[in-house]
């Protein structure tokens, strides 16, 4: 059952405010490796597009065998000298990333924004600040590992393949490479094929701050370079963020090879609303929970567990903040939801909304007439009358769609809650102190929001439960993945 | 005439009883004369099952009761092992080649183990987690918690505090256990379920099998109610069929092979680091501002 809701007009008309600044793409980028740019060993590129328009940007070096197995040879040649540099040097090297993208920050924004689709402000807001940060804080942790881990020596795992999703593309370079070179590893970066440009445009930075060669690789591709990188025999360490079907594949891939493994993956996050919240305040966590980066976050809300006496009010406000959600031209100040990703996602996305009606959850939508014509779109949208058989209550979409749910007691809000294979966030709303540690303890997820939603910041670790894979990225945590550690007597474990 | 002996079959330890193998199998125990005197049970898959359903259902009020107590429960453990030390020492004698000082000194090592992690209860989450400054108004700190159900595979040697370090690691912070002791020295392993049933530890939360290890290992791997392994000396083959298998459910897996003096060494196999493999780390953010 679909329900069109009525177009209220709620009087917020603004006037175009795209960002004016042209940023030069080169026409082909090429892989860096060893401290250089160089086109691929395998002749073969792919083109990158703007998923707002559909226009072409540039070319990307798709690398094949021969260069991936440069690119982890040249990682395996800088490891010793890296990671044996005092610390403190290694960190001047990180303040100055740091610093760089702080200064680039406008011109990495707005490539983020049109190689990704992402809305400018949340780049420029969220995703570039956060990569500066990442930098920044490991930076500090280069020369102070050994507070980080009292009653053991150290040393770095080796060399690291890092694989990284579409979704936020710089930030998540950040947050594999910054905590990765903090603890001396050297490293192997393969960007999405969909957005390599801004992982390139690190690269550059890489050189201009004279980061010794080798250190930092970045290999672009698909789904294929990963694979032969994350099984490459010299690689000692992968580093996978994206699905938990890629991750399973991963780790029956590295089994018995003796390589860490730390795996960043989905989630179908629960939002739950007590009736004593801000109500006001929840409806704002709920869309900042389902509708930030057009839903492409692995830890979006996109369970809404209200409770029954509340419903139809939060309901109504959510419909009515809806209406003010601006989907649009990315690069315009204003926009509130950007464009999908990729034609592939944006299909995904609408076979589970098809899936969704089909299976008789309600449909809820506002504002279809205002899409661009051109590039991949998807309405801000919701479903009630959901149960939790449903698909679109069990799946991630990774898409603007929110499934709601009602709940009559906190026992029953945290039954539904962890009844779910994966276990990355949760968000509780209620004004009442011991309520929410109550359920903040008893909820499956390694990051729980409480009465705020999808925040985040380097000095806070973010990962999993359960299939939502293992191992932790931000904080004092993020850096475990990347050590060894060794007891008094040296031996290695 | 010599006295008639009476020698026991041992029994398996799942859910607060001592059941024999639901396979009706058994295994002889030869002591270093070749001698058999004593039976295991040769524990089965489906033992194996019904260990991990009580470890399962014992989870939430062991894991949710404080650090404190489960400290105070570990130590009862202790005491009730230091009680019955010479019970141990022959036990590991019958099938170890091993002097009686060599065996009082495991047996003293594992009461020591069983103190030491009954002090990293309420401890090892001011050493592993910690308070984060974020750059805005929240507060956010990460705190450790238990992950489940977590199965220890201990080593052959040696075979009581190889067994006591597996169980105790994972228990200290909150998950319950299944261990599958020492296929070569079982009679420690056998009857360390004694010692558990007398010293308050409620039902379920420490289950222990005997048998081969290698019986079980791939319904381990396979099981979706194991949420973590703690192994030690597995062969490559072994480390395959958990990684493989384990990735279904995203098991936690963590391997150790260590050397016999080691096992030994507080620092090394008792320390937050040991712990920490066992727990989940929780981020929790609320505004400080209104």
């Amino acid at each position: 059952m679909t329900t069109q809701e009525q177009h209220d007009p709620v009087g917020w008309e603004y006037s175009p405010a795209p960002e004016q600044i042209k940023v030069h793409i080169e026409p082909k980028n090429k892989l860096f490796i060893n401290g250089a740019f160089v086109s691929p060993k395998s002749r073969s590129w792919f083109s990158t597009i703007n998923p707002s328009n559909e226009q072409k940007l540039a070319d990307i070096a798709c690398a094949g065998k021969a260069d991936v197995n440069n690119a982890v040879l040249a990682a395996k040649k800088a490891l010793p000298k890296w990671s044996k540099m005092c610390g403190s040097v290694r960190a001047k090297y990180l303040y100055r990333i740091a610093r760089r993208i702080q200064e680039r920050a406008r011109e990495l924004a707005i490539l983020e924004t049109m190689d990704g689709g992402k809305p400018i402000k949340e780049s420029r807001d969220v995703d570039i600040p956060l990569a500066a940060q990442h930098f920044f804080y490991y930076a500090g942790w280069a020369d102070k590992l050994e507070y980080a881990f009292p009653g053991r020596s150290i040393s770095p795992v080796g060399v690291c393949a890092q694989i990284i999703p579409w979704n936020f593309p710089l930030l998540m370079a950040a947050w594999k490479l910054a905590p990765a070179l903090a603890c001396g590893n050297t490293c192997i970066l393969k960007p999405a094929e969909t957005t390599s440009l801004t992982a390139l445009r690190l690269a550059e930075i890489i050189q201009e701050v004279g980061l010794p060669e080798g250190v930092v690789n970045i290999v672009t591709g698909a789904g294929d370079t990963g694979k032969i990188l994350a099984e490459h025999k010299t690689v000692n360490k992968v580093a996978f963020t994206g699905s938990t079907e890629v991750g399973k594949l991963l780790m029956r891939s590295t089994a018995g090879s003796g390589k860490k493994l730390t795996l960043e993956l989905g989630g179908k996050s629960a939002n739950i609303i007590f009736a004593d919240a801000a109500i006001d305040q929840a409806v704002e966590g709920i869309i900042s929970g389902i509708y930030f980066n057009q839903g492409h976050v692995c830890c979006a809300g996109s369970r809404l567990f209200v409770e029954e006496s509340i419903v139809s009010e939060v309901i109504q406000k959510l419909k009515h903040r809806l209406q003010s959600l601006r989907v649009g031209d990315p690069l315009d100040k204003n926009t509130d939801l950007g464009a999908i990703n990729s034609k592939a996602q944006l299909k995904t996305v609408q076979q589970y909304i098809r899936t969704g009606v089909d299976e008789g959850a309600e449909f809820h939508e506002v504002h279809q007439d205002r899409l661009p014509s051109k590039g991949y779109w998807c309405n801000p949208c919701f479903f009630t009358e959901v149960q939790p058989s449903h698909t679109i209550a069990r799946e991630e979409i990774f898409g603007p769609v929110l499934s709601v749910m009602t709940f009559r007691t906190p026992q029953e809000a945290l039954t539904r809650a962890n009844n779910s294979p994966y276990g990355l966030a949760a968000g509780i709303w209620t004004d009442k102190g011991s309520k929410i540690f109550e359920m903040a303890k008893q909820i499956d997820a390694g990051v729980v929001w409480c009465n705020t939603y999808n925040k985040f910041d380097a000095a806070s670790p973010f990962g999993g439960f359960k299939e939502s894979g293992f191992g932790r990225e931000g904080g004092m945590q993020g850096l475990r993945p990347y050590i060894r550690l060794q007891n008094t007597s040296g031996r290695m474990k | 005439m010599s006295r008639l002996t009476v020698p026991k079959t041992y029994k398996l330890y799942i859910g607060g009883k001592f059941p024999r193998t639901e396979s009706g199998r058994s295994l002889a125990i030869e002591n270093q004369k070749g001698e058999t005197v004593a039976h295991i049970c040769h524990g089965s898959r489906k033992d194996f099952r019904e260990a991990v359903e009580s470890a399962n259902k014992a989870f939430g009020a062991w894991s949710g009761v404080t650090g404190y107590l489960r400290g105070q429960i570990m130590y009862r453990m202790a005491e009730m092992l230091e009680g019955r030390r010479e019970e141990f020492v022959a036990a590991i004698m019958v099938t170890s080649n091993v002097t009686v000082s060599a065996a009082r000194k495991e047996v003293d090592a594992s009461v020591d183990r069983l103190v030491r992690f009954a002090g990293w209860t309420d401890k090892h989450q001011q050493i592993i987690g910690c308070a984060n400054a974020v750059a805005g108004d929240y507060y956010n700190f990460t705190v450790p918690q238990p992950q489940g159900v977590v199965v220890a595979l201990s080593p052959k040697t040696p075979p009581l505090l190889g067994l006591v370090t597996c169980i105790a690691a994972p228990l200290c912070s909150g998950n319950t256990v299944v261990a599958i002791g020492s296929d070569s020295h079982p009679i420690p392993t056998a009857i360390l379920g004694e010692v558990c049933q007398t010293s308050d530890v409620p039902a379920g939360v420490i289950n222990i099998l005997t048998g081969y290890q290698k019986d079980i290992i791939e319904h381990v791997a396979t099981h979706r109610q194991v949420a973590a392994v703690y192994a030690s000396d597995l062969s490559k083959k072994d480390r395959v069929i958990l990684e493989e298998g384990g990735s279904e459910s995203m098991k936690r897996l963590h391997f150790v092979s260590v050397d016999e003096e080691t096992w030994y060494d507080n620092s090394a196999m008792a320390s937050p680091w040991e712990v920490e493999p066992f727990v989940e780390h929780k981020t929790i953010w609320h505004p400080s501002a209104c």
